[in-house]
């Protein structure tokens, strides 16, 4: 198997989550009610859990460093997560939009990878499935209860997703590697995936009475699996990094 | 359009600064005129299914406007650790109650004991049993 290939595809999943995990954890105590802060909060919590599991892969099986140090020692540079993962958190239609979006992306991911010749992520991959069930109904849930509400919470939603959208798209760029994963069986690659997300996306958006947005390929955000990221990927790793940095080499 | 993220990453004249970076971002003197209000939802009584077939046991509250958004929050409320196999939610203006006033109504009943369903079974054995040890 060729093994960049592989690292590529792990780094890219594990960094999407650990930053999007940290992100929507940035809701906890301060969510819009009791019960959504802690459903958003353990929803974060569970995506740090896959990051955690991912790296794990990257280690165990590739020889790289420990879980700890991929999450919190790595640059800017070194990561690989979509920009969209890395946007502040707004207000809260755009952090929703930004779940559904992502989350729907995630759970065919993983759909995907539970025939991957690799077997530690097809193993992973039927064991988060019902947890991303939960996390897109969750999702689901809000965006048509939001889309119906009031004349504002429509306009937020349809607002936030016209522009979080070339965003979301940029979560399906390619890497180098695109034909070595689909040759060797490891995931069908990220053309496909897209195109089973689009086709998902826009039935549940539709049906909630929001207009997909149309985007020009010109205007898709590209970057961030090659390494280039907004400007607040950086604000938000020295944030997460804070107390590490100051003993990386101390025992929790 | 505006960018969602423009209220966030800046908010100069804070007046409020926190340890906690959230607190920070929270934008508090918005909160303090009024700008968000709070409108009140209903609340939806949860019941927890440990196992198939086991029944159902009052779990706590939700507030939610919809059946399908006080599951989703029932799932998290209460059904995060140990095990779940269902979650039941019911409107609580559908649960019908006795008033408090008539709470009278089921004042003797601990004292019918031969109601109990072992009494009649073990009554002699235990009769025996505290005769035996003076109890």
């Amino acid at each position: 198997m060729n093994t960049e290939a592989i690292k590529d595809l792990l780094y890219k999943m594990a960094d999407d989550a650990l930053v999007i995990g940290h992100r929507n954890s940035e809701w906890t105590g301060i969510g819009p009610m009791l019960e959504e802060d802690l459903a958003f909060s353990s929803m974060a919590q569970d995506k740090v859990g896959h990051s955690q599991a991912l790296y794990q892969i990257i280690h165990t099986v590739f020889g790289e460093r420990e879980p700890d140090v991929l999450a919190f020692q790595r640059s800017e540079k070194e990561f690989k997560c979509c920009q969209l993962v890395e946007l502040p958190i707004g207000e809260y239609d755009f952090s929703l939009i930004r779940h559904f979006l992502f989350d729907h992306a995630e759970a065919l991911r993983y759909e995907m990878l539970t025939t991957s010749t690799l077997m530690p992520l097809a193993q992973l991959a039927k064991k988060v499935r019902g947890e991303i069930k939960y996390h897109v109904m969750h999702a689901d849930t809000f965006l048509k209860q939001l889309a119906n509400g009031s004349e504002e919470s429509k306009a937020r939603m349809q607002a936030s997703l016209n522009y979080a959208m070339p965003y979301a798209l940029g979560i399906f760029e390619k890497s180098a590697f695109e034909d070595t994963l689909i040759g060797e069986g490891v995931f069908g690659g990220e053309e496909k995936l897209q195109h089973l997300w689009l086709e998902k996306v826009t039935g549940i958006v539709t049906t909630a009475g929001l207009q997909m947005p149309q985007v020009d390929e010109a205007k898709i955000i590209y970057g961030g699996r090659k390494g280039f990221h907004s400007e607040y990927l950086k604000s938000l790793l020295d944030e997460m990094t804070e107390v590490t940095r100051i003993d990386p080499s101390a025992e929790w | 359009m505006k960018s969602n993220t423009d209220n966030i990453t800046s908010s100069p004249r804070h007046p409020i600064t926190s340890l906690d970076p959230r607190i920070n971002r929270l934008d508090l003197k918005r909160v303090a005129e009024g700008e968000q209000t709070a409108s009140h939802l209903v609340t939806w009584e949860v019941f927890h299914q440990e196992k198939r077939g086991k029944q159902p046991t009052h779990a706590g509250i939700v507030h939610a406007s919809t059946p399908e958004m006080a599951l989703m929050f029932a799932k998290e409320q209460y059904a995060r650790r140990g095990k779940t196999t269902n979650l039941w939610v019911v409107k609580t203006s559908d649960v019908y109650t006795f008033s408090s006033e008539d709470e009278e109504i089921f004042e003797t009943t601990p004292e019918k004991t031969f109601r109990d369903p072992g009494f009649y079974k073990v009554r002699e054995r235990i009769e025996a049993y505290q005769a035996k040890n003076k109890i």
